[in-house]
């Protein structure tokens, strides 16, 4: 079964302006959970920590983890905001598509916003360009040149390309992990409520794949702060 | 559509992404990391203090130990002192006493000497007069009364003359 999205065409009268009407309500839910959630866990801070303070700390421990992997602390610390906020709207917005699908009008409004590649690549392309502008910031501008042609100059084409690469693996990784998880989530649907038969084959494995997903989810909201964080660490750090 | 994308989304995304990085990061964790900081420093702190009030502990137990050791000399040497100054005393006592019983001694033969030449003084006086007391009994037996008066008067003359 297939639905559509609720995209607008031609946006102010422009022909190539569009908007994914779903994509924007995704958006702004999952901000909004992100930040109340981070709001209401930094409520009440003690010396001695208890229930969602420890969970914060934990979060911001575990993010510590993933950048001092990649770089030392002194310049990574720069990045800590970037890396946890990243590391949690993927995690929040990869929890909401498995948690429901909501399908109006036969448009899906409520999925996962980080199921759609368009906004994955907008991250991932938002990350390799701080990665460029810290990398020349931090390093110099003939650094940064120069590592493009170490260690042979012939290399550089290959460097160019590489780093168009990282972008759409970073942003397409994501996007495919999550939009498989919710198609096969959305089959599954389909085939429990084909009939009694279905529903028992299909049931199972329904759970079995929701929790996989939420697995999914928590490990590609991982796996994308890391990533982002080795490609920023590979330009601001020192030759290795 | 372009190439795809609708570049609303993409717009709207970085949007707020940008706005959600800069208000968690000052209403969530930031506090939440000045929290650890301070919680950090606090630890440390606390260790230093509790270190040096170890030390300063020590110190105390060193001191008070060697206080007490002095005390324990002072104490032993006040306690020979004492001692010392009982023998010295008794010493002085002992020697005292002996003088004065040899003072005692001397005096006591002195005075019996005395009272003896005194009681041999007076012996004689006695002895001498008893004899002259026996002679005249032993005479008075004798002589007749003329006899006597003559003596008597001899006596008397020659008490007379003496005188």
């Amino acid at each position: 079964m297939e639905h559509g999205a609720p995209i607008i065409e031609n946006v102010f009268g422009i022909p190539w302006l569009s908007v994914n009407l779903s994509n924007v309500l995704m958006i702004i839910v999952t901000s909004a959970i992100v930040f109340i959630l981070s709001v209401l866990g930094a409520r009440k801070l003690q010396m001695k920590p208890t229930g969602a303070q420890n969970v914060m700390e934990w979060i911001l421990d575990f993010v510590k983890g993933i950048i001092n992997d990649t770089m030392d602390w002194k310049t990574g610390k720069t990045f800590l905001p970037l890396a946890i906020t990243l590391f949690t709207f993927i995690l929040v917005g990869n929890l909401l598509g498995v948690i429901t699908t909501f399908i109006y009008n036969g448009e899906v409004w409520w999925k996962s916003p980080t199921a759609d590649p368009g906004i994955t690549l907008t991250l991932s392309s938002m990350v390799i360009i701080l990665s460029h502008y810290y990398g020349i910031k931090l390093r110099g501008g003939k650094h940064y040149f120069k590592s493009y042609f170490t260690p042979v100059w012939f290399l550089f084409p290959i460097k160019i390309i590489e780093e168009f690469a990282n972008t759409l693996t970073l942003g397409l990784r994501l996007f495919g992990n999550l939009f498989a998880g919710e198609v096969l989530l959305g089959l599954l649907v389909t085939l429990t409520t084909l009939n009694v038969w279905g529903f028992l084959g299909g049931a199972i494995p329904y759970l079995a794949w929701s929790g996989f997903s939420v697995f999914i989810g928590g490990i590609q909201a991982f796996i994308f702060t890391m990533l982002s964080m080795v490609y920023i660490a590979h330009k601001v750090n020192e030759e290795h | 559509m372009l190439g795809g994308f609708h570049l609303i989304d993409m717009a709207i995304m970085l949007f707020f992404f940008i706005l959600l990085i800069y208000l968690v990061s000052k209403f969530a964790w930031g506090p939440v990391m000045d929290m650890m900081k301070k919680r950090e420093e606090y630890v440390a702190n606390e260790i230093e203090t509790a270190e040096k009030s170890r030390a300063e502990a020590e110190k105390a137990s060193k001191e008070a130990v060697e206080q007490l050791k002095q005390t324990k000399q002072e104490a032993q040497k006040i306690i020979e002192d004492a001692r010392t100054a009982g023998i010295k005393q008794e010493q002085d006592i002992v020697t005292s006493a002996k003088k004065e019983a040899e003072r005692i001694k001397i005096s006591a033969q002195e005075e019996i000497q005395n009272e003896k030449e005194k009681a041999l003084q007076a012996l004689q006086d006695q002895v001498a007069s008893l004899s002259v007391l026996i002679a005249s009994k032993v005479i008075e037996k004798e002589i007749s009364a003329q006899d006597q008066d003559k003596l008597i008067e001899e006596y008397i003359k020659e008490v007379g003359e003496e005188q």
